[in-house]
C-alpha cells in the first residue's frame, strides 16, 4: 500500500530539504570558490590525513575494547549491573566540555594518575595534550556507547546454541570464534560507523586536547572558516569534503557486511559452557573493573569538583532553574521530533523490506538516516540561517532551528535503537494483523506500542539527553531571555566563576542522567536489559 | 502511550514559557554571553538605562566578539540589531567594512584610554591588557618579559588560546607580532615546546589553569582582581613584561537604518557615563574608559600596570591577519 | 552397556518440585509423553547435564554421571530447533561433533562423509543450513550424533515441525541407527502415534513425576490411570499399515 511508504518518503524528503537547503544557503552566500586549489593545498591534505587517522584510531580503541566489555557484561550477572549499564549511557550525552574536564582531572598534568605516580616518586607523565589525549577522550565518550550497542547481540543467540556448545565441549575461544564473532561481525560495521562519524566530526576534544594547530580536524577548520575568517566559501569546501570522505568511508564499511536485524530470545547466561571457568571469571572481572574505572573515574571527578564548589548558592539561583526548564523543553521537543521522524523512516523501510522484498532501498534509507552525523551541525545551522533569515523572523526560527538540528543529530541513534525491534515485530505480526484487519491507529495503539515501548523509550531518552547536553547548536543562534543550562555553564566559566561552573556541570550531568533514566523507565516501562 | 502525549504537552508548555511582548520601544542589543549574564554588567546597566529612556532593552547574547561579527555578516541588512556591543579593535575594521554601522556623534576627547581614540564609528566602553597570569605557589620566578617567556625553561608550561577561535588568542599572537616583527615565526617555534595546549577559548584555558594543569595561562592583567575580591585569595598574579602589554579595547556601535537610531545614540552616550562605567571593574573585570564613582576598587591597585600599551591599528590587523595566522600555524606545527 | 537409571532424582523448577525415578534398558527405545509443562524436557535436560539435580543420582551403564559436565556424559541431545550453526556448512556442523574447534584430520573428514551418507545426505557437505529443509536439518543433527558416537541419544520433539510421512521417515532412520549402533534412545513427543510407531516402552510424565511406565501398546490402550486418559483424550490405537 502506497500509504505506508508515505511517512518515510516524507521524512526523507524533509531531511533532504533541510540539509540540502543548508548547503544551498551556504553556497549562495559563499559565491564561487576554487575547488582545485583547495584540494591540492598542503594544508587541506594535512588536515584530512589527520582527521581520518585520529578517527580510525579512536574507533579501534573504542570499539575493540567494547567487544570485551560487552562480552563480560553478557556473561556475568552481578549486583549493580543495571546501574552500570545506565551509567554507560552518560558519557555520550554529557556536554563535551564537562567530559573533557573530567578526563583532564584523571589523566592531566595534575590529574589522579600523575598524582599517584608522584606518590610513588615518579615524575609526572605528560601524555594528554596530543594524539593520545584525543584518543583517550574519544574512547571515554564512545566506548560506553559501543558497549551498549553491542550487548543486544548476545540476546540474539538462542538458548539451544549454548546447550549445544556445552554438549560439544566448547571452550571460551571456540565459543567466540564459532558463535559470537559471526554475529558480532554483522553489527560491527554499523556501530563502528557511528563511532567513526562521531570522532571524524569531533571538535572540542581535538581543539582542547590536540595541543596545537598541527592536530586539527576538518571540523575545526570549518569552525574557524565560519566564525573567525568569515569565509563561507572555505566553509562550504570543508563541509563538502567532510561529507564526501566520511560518507564514503562509512557507506563502504556498511556495504561490506549488510546490517542484519537480530532476534532476541530468552537468556540464561548460566547456560554458557565457559561461564564457570575461573580463567574466564578473572578476565571478565578485570575487564569490567577496568571499563568501570575508565568511565566512572572522570565522572566521579566531575562530581567531586562540583560538590566542592558553592553548591548552595548555585542551587538557590533562580536563573539555574529557568535554564533547566528551558533545556528540558528544547530537549524533549528535539527527542520527540527525532523519535517520530525515525519511526516514520523505519516504517517505510520495513514496508520496503518485508512486503515489497526490496531490502536494498530499505538499507539505503537507513544508512542515509545514519549518515547525517557526517554533516556538521554548524553547517546546517549556518546554512539554514542564511537561507531563511531574509524571509522569516530570526529570533523565532532560531529556537525552531535548534530543535530541528538537535533532532537531526539524534536520528542515527533512533534508527539504530528502533530499527531491529520494529523489523522483528513486522515479521512476527504482519500476517496476523492483516488477517484481523488491525491497521493504522489501532495497530499502533494495540500491537506496536506495547511491544515497542522499550526501544522507543531508549531512543527518546538518548536523543533528549543528547539535546540537553548540546552546547554547539544553541550557541550558534544566540539567546534572549533565559538561556539553556549548557549556556549557563559557559557563562559562569567565562565570568571567572569556575567553582560555580563546576557545580553547574554536576547539575547538568545529573539532568542528562536523570532525564535519560526517567524517560527510559517512564516511557519504556520496566524490564531488564 | 499517555505518558508520551503528556511529555509532548509538557515540552510545548515549557517552550512557550518565557515569551513576552512589549508596547514600549525596544532597543535590541547584540552582545556576548558573559555581558548579559546575571553576574555581568548587563542587569545593572539595563536597570539604569531603562529608568531614563522609557524603553526596554532586549539583549541577544552570542558566544563572543567574533560570533557577533559572524552573525552580522550572516544577517546583513536584515539584522534585527539596533546596537552591537562587544566587538574589539581586531574586528572593527571588518565590521566597518560591512557598511552596517552608522557613525557616532559623540565627543570622545575626555576618555581615559592609554591611546588616542580616532574611530568615527565605534565607541569604546572598556579596555584591558593581556598578560601571563601565573600561580605564585607553583612558579616562584615568573618570566619578566616576553623574551624570557619565549626562551625560558620548556618544562614550565603555559596554556594558550587558539588565535583562530578566540580573541585573547588573537591578542597574544598580535603581541608576539608587535614585539618580534618579522622574527615572530622563530619566536613561536622557540615557544612551542613550552605550550601545554592551545585551547578553543579563554574559558577552557582558564579552567585548565585553575585545575592546576599548568602554572601559567594567557589571560588579562585584571584576572587576579577577581580572585582577590571575590575569592579572597592572592595566589594568582599577572607577570609584568618589560616590552609592554598588548591591549584589548572593547567597543560598541549602532546599526545604520535601525528604526531606533536615536535610542541607540542615547545608549552610546549613556555608555560612557558613570551609570554604565561603574559596573565595569567588578562585573566585567576590565578597566573603565571614563571616571568611575568613588574611583577604582582599591584591589585594582595591586594589579600590574603595563609600562607600554601595544595595539595594532584595526586596518593593519584586517589586512594581515590571515597571513600572520598562517605564519603562527606553520611555526607551531613543527 | 548404556542403560539409564534415575534414582530419586529431585529438581526444583520454579514452583514445581520434580522427582524422577526411571529405568531405561540398554539399547531400548523409550518414548516420554505427557502434558505441556509436565517436565519432559527437564527430564531430558537432567540426563544430558544441562540442569543440576538437587539430589538423587543418574547412572548411565555402570557410570554415575550425576556430577559430570554435559560434554563428557555419554549422551547426545537433539533439540526441536537450532541444532545447527547457521553460518557453518553441513560438513562443519557435523565436524563439530568430533572437535569443538573444528580441527579435523583427513580421517575425521572421512568419518563426517560417512555419517552424512548414513543419514542420506551424501553430497550435502558444502550446503548451508538455510538451504536445507527442516527434515534435512534434523538429519544433519543426527549425523553429528553419529560422529560423536555416544551410546545414549535424547530427542526432544525433534520432528514436531515435520509432516506425518516425513516424521515416519525420520523415525525409521532413528530406528535404523539405533539398531546399527545399539543406542539407547529417549524420545519426547506429543504424538502418541510416534510412540506407537517407534518405541517399545513409554513413560508418562505428569506434574514433575514419572506416573506410569510400560509397554507402549498397553499404556496407550485402555483406561489405565485417569491422568493418562485425560492426556490422550480421544486417542485410540488403530492399526497403522504401511502405505496409509
Amino acid at each position: 500500500m502506497i500509504r505506508r511508504l508515505v511517512p518515510g518518503a516524507l521524512t526523507f524528503l524533509l531531511l533532504g530539504l533541510v540539509i540540502g537547503g543548508a548547503f544551498a544557503g551556504l553556497l549562495r552566500a559563499a559565491g564561487t570558490a576554487d575547488y582545485g586549489a583547495f584540494l591540492e593545498s598542503r594544508y587541506t591534505q594535512r588536515i584530512v590525513t589527520f582527521t581520518v587517522w585520529q578517527a580510525l584510531l579512536s574507533t579501534l580503541l573504542s570499539v575493540g575494547p567494547a567487544i570485551l566489555v560487552a562480552r563480560a557484561l553478557a556473561r556475568r550477572v552481578f549486583p549493580g549491573r543495571a546501574l552500570l549499564l545506565r551509567l554507560f549511557g552518560l558519557p555520550l550525552v554529557l556536554p563535551t566540555l564537562v567530559g573533557i574536564l573530567g578526563v583532564v582531572a584523571i589523566c592531566g598534568q595534575s590529574g589522579l594518575f600523575n598524582r599517584l605516580l608522584a606518590g610513588l616518586g615518579i615524575a609526572p607523565h605528560q601524555f594528554l595534550y596530543s594524539l593520545p589525549g584525543i584518543l583517550i577522550a574519544h574512547a571515554f565518550f564512545n566506548l560506553p556507547l559501543a558497549t551498549r550497542l553491542l550487548l543486544p547481540v548476545w540476546s540474539a543467540i538462542p538458548g539451544e546454541t549454548w546447550r549445544l556448545a556445552t554438549q560439544l565441549g566448547m571452550r571460551s575461544r571456540h565459543v567466540f570464534r564459532l558463535i559470537e564473532w559471526p554475529l558480532l561481525r554483522q553489527v560491527l560495521p554499523g556501530i563502528a560507523g557511528i563511532v567513526f562519524m562521531l570522532c571524524f566530526t569531533s571538535f572540542a576534544v581535538v581543539l582542547t586536547l590536540g595541543g596545537g594547530p598541527a592536530n586539527s580536524t576538518i571540523e575545526v577548520a570549518l569552525y574557524q572558516a565560519v566564525r573567525f575568517e568569515f569565509d563561507l566559501g572555505k566553509a562550504v569546501q570543508f563541509a563538502l569534503l567532510q561529507v564526501a570522505i566520511c560518507g564514503l568511508l562509512v557507506a563502504a564499511g556498511q556495504r561490506l557486511v549488510p546490517d542484519v536485524p537480530l532476534t532476541p530470545t530468552a537468556q540464561r547466561p548460566q547456560d554458557r559452557p565457559d561461564v564457570a571457568a575461573w580463567g574466564g571469571r578473572i578476565v571478565d572481572a578485570a575487564v569490567l573493573l577496568a571499563a568501570a574505572a575508565f568511565v566512572l573515574l572522570p565522572l566521579g571527578a566531575v562530581l567531586r569538583n562540583g560538590l566542592a564548589g558553592p553548591v548552595g548558592a548555585v542551587i538557590a539561583d533562580r536563573a539555574l532553574w529557568l535554564a533547566v526548564a528551558r533545556s528540558l523543553g528544547v530537549a524533549v521537543a528535539a527527542g520527540l521530533l527525532a523519535t517520530a521522524a525515525g519511526w516514520c523512516l523505519l516504517l517505510t523501510s520495513r514496508e520496503l523490506r518485508l512486503r515489497r522484498y526490496r531490502p536494498r532501498p530499505a538499507a539505503a534509507l537507513e544508512t542515509i538516516a545514519s549518515l547525517v552525523l557526517v554533516v556538521s551541525p554548524l553547517v546546517i545551522g549556518t546554512g539554514l540561517f542564511v537561507l531563511l533569515s531574509p524571509v522569516a523572523d530570526v529570533f523565532a526560527i532560531g529556537l525552531v532551528l535548534v530543535i530541528a538540528i538537535n533532532a537531526i543529530m539524534g536520528l542515527p541513534y533512533v534508527v539504530r535503537t528502533l530499527g531491529p525491534p520494529l523489523m522483528r515485530m513486522g515479521e512476527q505480526h504482519d500476517r496476523l494483523c492483516a488477517s484481523l484487519g488491525i491497521a493504522g491507529w489501532n495497530r499502533l495503539r494495540l500491537v506496536e506500542w506495547p511491544l515497542l515501548r522499550r526501544p522507543v523509550g531508549t531512543a527518546l531518552a538518548l536523543t533528549a539527553a543528547l539535546a540537553v547536553g548540546d552546547l554547539g547548536v544553541i550557541a550558534l543562534f544566540g539567546t534572549q531571555g533565559t538561556t539553556t543550562l549548557p549556556l549557563l555553564l559557559y557563562q559562569r566559566m567565562a565570568a571567572y566563576q569556575l567553582d560555580a561552573a563546576a557545580v553547574t556541570a554536576v547539575v547538568l550531568a545529573a539532568l542528562c542522567f536523570g532525564l535519560f533514566a526517567v524517560i527510559e523507565r517512564g516511557v519504556g516501562g520496566r524490564g531488564q536489559h | 502511550m499517555h505518558r508520551f502525549l503528556l511529555l509532548l504537552a509538557l515540552s510545548l508548555g515549557l517552550l512557550s514559557a518565557g515569551a513576552a511582548s512589549a508596547e514600549t520601544p525596544t532597543l535590541t542589543i547584540y552582545t556576548y554571553n558573559s555581558f548579559t549574564s546575571e553576574w555581568g554588567p548587563g542587569p545593572a546597566v539595563t536597570k539604569a538605562f531603562e529608568a531614563t529612556c522609557a524603553c526596554k532593552i532586549d539583549w541577544v547574547a552570542l558566544e563572543d566578539g567574533a560570533a557577533l561579527l559572524s552573525r552580522l555578516l550572516l544577517e546583513g541588512k536584515n539584522t534585527k540589531a539596533d546596537l552591537v556591543l562587544g566587538l574589539d579593535t581586531s574586528l572593527t575594521a571588518e565590521a566597518t567594512a560591512t557598511g552596517l554601522f552608522a557613525p557616532h556623534s559623540l565627543d570622545l576627547k575626555n576618555l581615559k584610554l592609554p591611546i588616542a581614540w580616532a574611530d568615527p564609528v565605534f565607541v569604546p566602553f572598556d579596555y584591558g591588557y593581556f598578560a601571563v597570569v601565573y600561580d605564585k605557589t607553583k612558579l616562584p620566578n615568573p618570566p619578566t618579559s616576553l623574551k624570557e617567556l619565549v626562551e625560558g625553561d620548556p618544562s614550565q608550561k603555559i596554556l594558550l588560546e587558539d588565535p583562530r577561535s578566540s580573541t585573547p588568542g588573537l591578542g597574544f599572537m598580535l603581541w608576539i607580532k608587535e614585539v618580534y616583527g618579522d622574527k615572530a615565526g622563530e619566536a613561536w617555534t622557540r615557544l612551542a615546546p613550552r605550550i601545554l595546549t592551545t585551547s578553543k577559548g579563554w574559558s577552557e584555558a582558564y579552567g585548565l589553569f585553575t585545575q592546576g594543569e599548568a602554572p601559567m595561562v594567557l589571560s588579562y592583567t585584571t584576572s587576579p582582581a577577581y580572585h582577590i575580591i571575590e575569592e579572597k585569595t592572592d595566589k594568582y598574579a599577572a607577570a609584568p613584561f618589560a616590552e609592554g602589554h598588548y591591549m584589548q579595547v572593547e567597543v560598541a556601535g549602532r546599526i545604520a537604518g535601525s528604526p531606533h537610531g536615536d535610542l541607540a545614540g542615547k545608549f552610546l552616550a549613556f555608555m560612557i557615563t558613570p551609570a554604565f562605567q561603574d559596573q565595569i571593574p567588578t562585573t566585567n573585570w576590565m578597566y573603565p574608559v571614563s571616571d568611575v564613582t568613588g574611583g577604582l576598587p582599591k584591589e585594582f591597585g595591586q594589579l600590574v600596570q603595563p609600562a607600554k600599551s601595544l595595539l595594532f591599528a584595526p586596518e593593519e590587523v584586517a589586512a594581515h591577519r590571515k597571513q600572520w595566522i598562517d605564519e603562527w600555524s606553520q611555526a607551531t606545527s613543527q | 552397556m548404556a542403560s539409564i537409571d534415575l534414582n530419586d532424582l529431585a529438581f526444583r523448577y520454579e514452583d514445581m518440585q520434580m522427582q524422577f525415578d526411571l529405568h531405561v534398558e540398554d539399547g531400548e527405545c523409550m518414548a516420554v509423553i505427557g502434558p505441556s509443562g509436565a517436565g519432559k524436557s527437564t527430564l531430558l535436560a537432567l540426563i544430558a547435564g544441562f540442569e543440576r539435580a538437587d539430589s538423587g543420582s543418574i547412572r548411565i551403564g555402570a557410570q554415575d554421571v550425576t556430577r559430570l559436565h554435559p560434554s563428557v556424559r555419554p549422551v547426545t541431545m537433539l533439540f526441536q530447533d537450532h541444532n545447527l550453526f547457521a553460518h557453518l556448512d553441513v560438513a562443519a556442523n557435523v565436524g563439530l561433533g568430533i572437535h569443538p574447534g573444528l580441527k579435523l584430520t583427513a580421517a575425521d573428514r572421512g568419518r563426517v562423509d560417512a555419517a552424512l551418507e548414513q543419514v542420506g545426505l551424501a553430497g550435502f557437505a558444502q550446503r548451508l543450513p538455510s538451504q536445507l529443509s527442516g527434515g534435512e536439518r534434523q538429519r544433519v543433527a543426527l549425523a553429528r550424533s553419529l560422529v560423536r558416537d555416544r551410546p545414549v541419544l535424547l530427542l526432544d520433539e525433534p520432528f514436531a515441525a515435520l509432516g506425518p510421512a516425513l516424521r515416519r521417515e525420520m523415525l525409521d532412520l532413528v530406528r535404523a541407527l539405533q539398531a546399527a549402533r545399539g543406542l539407547t534412545v529417549l524420545l519426547v513427543s506429543h504424538q502418541p502415534e510416534d510412540a506407537l510407531y517407534a518405541t517399545t516402552r513409554t513413560a508418562f510424565v505428569s506434574d514433575g513425576h514419572v506416573l506410569q511406565v510400560g509397554a507402549t501398546r498397553d499404556l496407550l490402550d485402555g483406561a489405565a490411570g485417569t491422568e493418562l486418559r485425560t492426556y490422550l483424550g480421544e486417542f485410540q490405537i488403530r492399526e497403522i499399515g504401511r502405505g496409509d
